[in-house]
C-alpha cells in the first residue's frame, strides 16, 4: 500500500503549544512517527547561568504556566542538596500543599482537554469548573492562581495564615461529590471507553525502556514515583497510595490521573490539618562549591534538575529535565499500528508540555560583546598596567 | 540488596574502571569512571540492578567537558551520578542509546548543545536548534559567540 505522509503542527489544531508530528501512514494505519521539538525555545539553562540562586528559581518558575511549582520545587532543592542542608519542618508541608494543589489542577486541566479532544465537551466544561475551586483555593493560600513564587532555596517565602485554612478545607471539601460524579460518568461511559480503551498501548517493558514517567510509567504497571521512591518535602509523613494500573492504554492514563486526584486531595487535606508551627525559612547565606540534583514528582512525571555551584552566587550550570522530555520518545512505540483518527488523542495521553520539554536553544544576549572569565582577566591586566604607568610606577 | 550491598558490589565488579567514588550524602553517589567503561557500567546500572536512566547532565568546563549519567535506583532511594571527563579536543563517547532507548534524546540534546559525538548512535539528527543553525556552533558552550547579527536579542541579560 502506498505510503503517505500527514503532517500534525507545527501550529497544533487541538494544543495550545507548537510542535511537528509527521506520521506516515498506509491508508488509515499509522506506520511511522516522526516528532520534531524546538519551536518553544527560551534558552533557560543559560540565562539561569547568569542569575543569582534566587533570581533562578523565579526564572524556573516561568519554564511551564502550569507546572509552576515543579521545576521551582526541584530546583530549590537541588540547591539545598549542594550542602546538603534539610528545610524546616513547617516549609515541608507548605511545599506539599503547594504542589498537591497544582497537581489537582493540573489533572483536571489535562482531564478536560481530554474530553474535548474526544469530542466530549460536557466532561471538558465540568472539569474546567472544577478546577476554578483549586485555583481560588491556590490563590487564598500563595495570593496567585498561577506562578505560585512561594518556594526559595532554604524554604518557601510566604506562610500560610490559619485564618484561611478552615476556608480552603471546605473548597476542597466541596468540589469531592463533584469529581465522583465525574469519575463514575468516566469510567461507566460506553463511548469514553470505545475510544480509549485498548488504544495506545505502552507495555510495561518499553515504559522501562524508554524511562517513562508519571502517569504514562504507572499506567503501564511500573510502580514509579518519587514521592514514594525517593521522598521529599512531607510526603513520608502522610498515609496516600500511588495508584498503578496495568494496561498502558489511554483508558487506564485516563482513569489513573483521576484516582491520582482523590490522593492528592487527601495529601492536601492531611498537610492542611496537621500543618506544624515553627519556621518557614532555613535562611540560607551562601552557597558552597559543589553539585546538587533535585527531584520532584509533577503532574506528568518526574522533574530533574542539576545545578553545580563554584561558590559564588551564581550557577555555573544548570541542567533542567522536564518529565515529557522523556515521555514523548514513547509516541514511537505507543502510536505505530493505530489509526489516524487514534492518533490524536495517543499524542494527547501523556499530558505533553512542550515549553517543559524546550527550554534550552540560545539566541544570544544584547549585541554588546559578552566576556568570559579570560576575557576579564585579560583587561584587568591591561588596566593595571596601565595604571601603573599613568602613576609613574614600575 | 542494600545501599551498601550495591555500592561494594560495584566496586569489586568494576574495580579497574572505577577512578573515584564519592558518597555524597545517604541518597546521592557520584562515581567517575574511565570513558571506556561507560557502557559496561551504565549496561549493568540499568538492566542488572534496574536503574531508571533520568538524564545525563553535561558540563563544559576550561580544559574538558563532564557528562554526568543519573540513575536512580528506586527500591533503596539511591541517586547514582556517573561521571565521564573528556579531554578537549577529543569530545566522544560511547553512544547508550542502543542499549536503551531513554538515552536516545538525551543524547542528541548533549550533541548539539554542547558538540560532544556520540559513537554508535542511531541518529544523532538535531533536536532542538533550528535547521538553520550553523554547523558546529554548540550554544551552551562557555565559548559561545553570537553569530548571527540578525537575531532577536533579549534585552534583559
Amino acid at each position: 500500500m502506498p505510503r503517505t505522509i500527514v503532517p500534525i503542527g507545527p501550529y497544533h489544531p487541538l494544543q495550545e503549544e507548537p510542535e511537528f508530528f509527521s506520521l506516515t501512514v498506509e491508508g488509515e494505519k499509522v506506520v511511522d512517527i516522526d516528532v520534531h521539538i524546538g519551536y518553544n525555545h527560551r534558552g533557560i539553562e543559560k540565562l539561569s547561568e547568569m542569575k543569582t540562586f534566587d533570581q533562578a528559581t523565579f526564572v524556573v518558575e516561568r519554564i511551564c504556566g502550569i507546572c509552576s511549582t515543579s521545576h521551582p520545587l526541584a530546583f530549590v532543592q537541588a540547591v539545598e542538596d549542594i550542602l546538603p542542608i534539610e528545610v524546616p519542618e513547617r516549609a515541608k508541608y507548605i511545599r506539599t500543599i503547594i504542589a498537591e494543589g497544582e497537581r489537582v489542577h493540573s489533572h483536571l486541566l489535562w482531564l478536560g482537554l481530554a474530553g474535548h479532544f474526544l469530542g466530549y465537551n460536557t466532561v471538558y466544561m465540568w472539569t474546567w469548573k472544577l478546577r476554578e475551586e483549586i485555583l481560588d483555593v491556590m490563590e487564598i493560600l500563595s495570593g496567585n492562581r498561577n506562578n505560585y513564587g512561594m518556594f526559595k532555596p532554604g524554604g518557601v517565602r510566604r506562610d500560610l495564615k490559619a485564618d484561611d485554612i478552615p476556608g480552603v478545607l471546605k473548597k476542597i471539601d466541596s468540589i469531592v461529590p463533584t469529581l465522583e460524579m465525574l469519575k463514575k460518568a468516566i469510567m461507566d461511559d460506553p463511548v469514553l471507553q470505545a475510544r480509549t480503551k485498548g488504544i495506545g498501548i505502552l507495555s510495561r517493558e518499553d515504559a522501562i525502556n524508554y524511562s517513562a514517567l508519571g502517569p504514562t510509567a504507572r499506567a503501564s504497571g511500573v510502580a514509579r514515583d518519587v514521592r514514594k521512591n525517593c521522598p521529599y518535602a512531607a510526603y513520608d509523613r502522610v498515609d496516600w497510595d500511588m495508584i498503578v494500573l496495568q494496561n498502558g492504554d489511554v483508558f487506564d492514563k485516563l482513569v489513573l490521573r483521576v484516582l491520582e486526584t482523590f490522593e492528592s486531595i487527601k495529601i492536601l487535606k492531611h498537610c492542611l490539618t496537621k500543618l506544624p508551627p515553627g519556621e518557614i525559612d532555613a535562611k540560607l547565606t551562601s552557597i558552597p562549591p559543589g553539585e546538587g540534583i533535585g527531584q520532584h514528582e509533577a503532574p506528568r512525571g518526574e522533574t530533574f534538575h542539576y545545578v553545580r555551584s563554584d561558590g559564588t552566587n551564581r550557577p555555573t550550570r544548570h541542567k533542567v529535565r522536564a518529565p515529557t522530555f522523556m515521555n514523548l520518545p514513547t509516541y514511537k512505540a505507543t502510536i505505530v499500528g493505530e489509526t489516524l483518527s487514534d492518533a490524536t488523542i495517543i499524542l494527547a495521553a501523556i499530558d505533553p508540555c512542550y515549553c517543559c520539554t524546550e527550554r534550552i536553544a540560545v539566541r544570544n544576549a544584547t549585541g554588546m560583546k559578552l566576556y568570559n572569565g579570560e576575557d576579564l582577566v585579560k583587561l584587568s591586566v591591561e588596566k593595571t598596567e596601565k595604571l601603573r604607568k599613568q602613576w609613574g610606577m614600575k | 540488596m542494600t545501599r551498601d550491598e550495591v555500592l561494594n558490589d560495584l566496586r569489586a565488579r568494576f574495580a579497574g574502571d572505577i577512578l573515584d567514588l564519592v558518597e555524597k550524602s545517604p541518597k546521592r553517589v557520584y562515581i567517575e569512571i574511565r570513558v571506556e567503561s561507560i557502557r559496561d557500567v551504565a549496561l549493568f546500572l540499568f538492566k542488572d540492578l534496574g536503574g531508571r536512566f533520568n538524564t545525563a547532565s553535561g558540563v563544559d568546563g576550561r580544559s574538558q567537558m563532564e557528562i554526568l549519567y543519573h540513575f536512580t535506583l528506586e527500591d533503596i532511594n539511591l541517586l547514582i551520578s556517573l561521571r565521564v571527563r573528556l579531554e578537549k579536543p577529543n569530545l566522544e563517547v560511547e553512544s547508550l542509546a542502543p542499549l536503551f532507548e531513554a538515552a536516545n534524546w538525551v543524547e542528541r540534546e548533549i550533541h548539539e548543545l554542547l558538540g560532544i559525538n556520540f559513537k554508535g548512535h542511531p541518529d544523532l539528527r538535531r533536536l532542538l536548534l533550528p535547521d538553520d543553525w550553523p554547523r558546529g556552533v554548540y550554544p551552551l558552550r562557555q565559548d559561545y559567540r553570537e553569530w548571527d547579527p540578525e537575531a532577536i536579542r533579549d534585552r534583559g541579560v
